[in-house]
């Protein structure tokens, strides 16, 4: 029988990758249907119906659709959660709040410095064939940089972002930066031993070890 | 047990967030105002706050909380976890649906409404030039965006569902300003858009912390943030 969940787009797209990260932690069954770019499938009446603003991921879980690849990941997390994979702690009041701080920071801070990055380095030269604009490379890393300090002092405290255990704001950090390791900007990352440990830890991680290895390199 | 402390200036979109959630919580709360141009946020002890150097910053016992709608989560879902779809009454469902239409506020209605904000109300204050084409582009996005809205709203009273929730409260903020400016009209052509603004303008909620949220963000009065 097809399973019941499924998720629409590549595994190797960015925002879908954050939404297959939490289906893999806690080991859901799932059906990855792709989504033909070069056909403008994404706009098509089927999909909209999905994902209104026309983007990946969508996904279904029977009648329910959802989109907004952070949203897909908390319903995942809450509805499969157990014991062993309770990546969002909301039985407690703080350790859920300090979840939720570093998740935002991760969308409003970190992602907006490091994705850049990766658009310029990796995705626009191999979707566009275009040459990396450096200018926006080097604001970006600058803006990085004083991120990263900021993890790293929060890595000082704790094994991961939001406390001694690992959590949705810690996966949320993987899709991006697995890319950005893929760049050769990935050094930078050496500065600050507190963070490249955590990324080390997160890497091992069974569930992103899987992932990884489907998210073949743009080119 | 000591009141709930907020840090900021309270005409900033991120702080009102934050109080309009505390007000519909019914929760005690003391704002500590900051002030931006006198640099407060930049401050060893605010830094130790919040190491990004911004506010709001919430303080409740031993715990200090940052990121607007991070702390408008703990307010909810330690008060009135209605609000986020979960608690009594609550299911996996709708607290699926408020977390999409909270994502849908932050990652698409925030980001087409800053730059109107930016060059319609606060550049006419700072000096700078005001850029017709960046502010066509974000209006064409918003437009876009309440068409989404409006097919929503046809199918339930608020976006995440039958019930008011975060994702609706947390629009309020930057909404107050975008309507304070010459684009307000836009929404008049989505008027299930326009009822469900003119609902949340009727809170008492809002109503309160609007009341310090002057349109032109208190440049006009001398009263700078």
């Amino acid at each position: 029988m097809a399973p019941a969940l499924k998720v629409f787009g590549p595994a190797r797209s960015t925002n879908v990758a954050r939404v297959l990260v939490c289906l893999e932690e806690v080991g859901a069954e799932y059906e990855l249907v792709d989504i033909d770019f070069a056909a403008r499938e994404q706009k098509s009446p089927d999909h909209l119906k999905r994902n209104p603003f026309g983007q990946i991921p969508a996904f279904q879980d029977g009648d329910l659709l959802l989109f907004e690849s952070r949203a897909i990941g908390k319903y995942i997390l809450r509805k499969y959660k157990t014991s062993d994979a309770d990546l969002l702690r909301e039985g407690d009041l703080a350790e859920a709040a300090m979840v939720d701080v570093w998740t935002e920071v991760e969308a409003h801070q970190y992602n907006p410095a490091l994705s850049p990055v990766v658009y310029e380095c990796v995705i626009y030269p191999a979707i566009h064939g275009t040459p990396t604009n450096q200018r926006v490379v080097d604001e970006s890393l600058e803006k990085l940089r004083k991120g990263l300090e900021v993890h790293e002092a929060r890595l000082w405290e704790s094994a991961s972002l939001a406390g001694d255990f690992a959590s949705f704001a810690d996966l949320n950090h993987f899709p991006y930066t697995f890319y950005f390791m893929a760049t050769p900007h990935a050094p930078l990352f050496d500065e600050y031993p507190h963070v490249k440990a955590w990324w080390e830890r997160l890497m091992a991680r069974p569930a992103i070890k899987k992932l990884a290895a489907r998210m073949a390199l743009l080119n | 047990m000591a009141p709930i402390k907020v840090y900021g200036w309270v005409v900033s979109p991120w702080m009102a967030r934050v109080l309009v959630c505390l007000e519909e919580a019914g929760v005690e709360y003391e704002v500590v105002p900051m002030s931006r141009s006198g640099g407060d946020h930049r401050r060893p002890e605010h830094l130790a706050r919040n190491p990004f150097g911004e506010i709001p910053v919430l303080e409740d016992g031993d715990l200090t909380l940052y990121q607007s709608r991070a702390i408008a989560r703990y307010i909810f879902r330690k008060y009135k976890p209605e609000f986020l779809g979960l608690g009594e009454g609550g299911s996996l469902e709708e607290s699926a649906m408020v977390d999409v239409w909270l994502e849908v506020e932050a990652h698409q209605h925030e980001p087409a409404v800053k730059p109107v904000l930016l060059h319609c109300i606060i550049n006419k204050f700072t000096g700078q030039d005001r850029d017709q084409g960046v502010v066509d582009e974000s209006v064409g996005k918003l437009e876009k965006l309440f068409e989404v809205y409006e097919a929503r709203l046809a199918g339930s009273k608020y976006l995440a569902g039958d019930r008011l929730s975060v994702a609706d409260l947390s629009h309020f903020s930057s909404m107050r300003y975008f309507m304070a400016t010459e684009y307000a009209g836009v929404v008049d052509a989505y008027p299930r858009v326009k009822a469900w603004w003119e609902a949340l303008l009727a809170r008492p909620s809002v109503k309160k912390v609007m009341a310090g949220m002057p349109p032109d963000f208190g440049f006009g009065s001398g009263n700078i943030p």
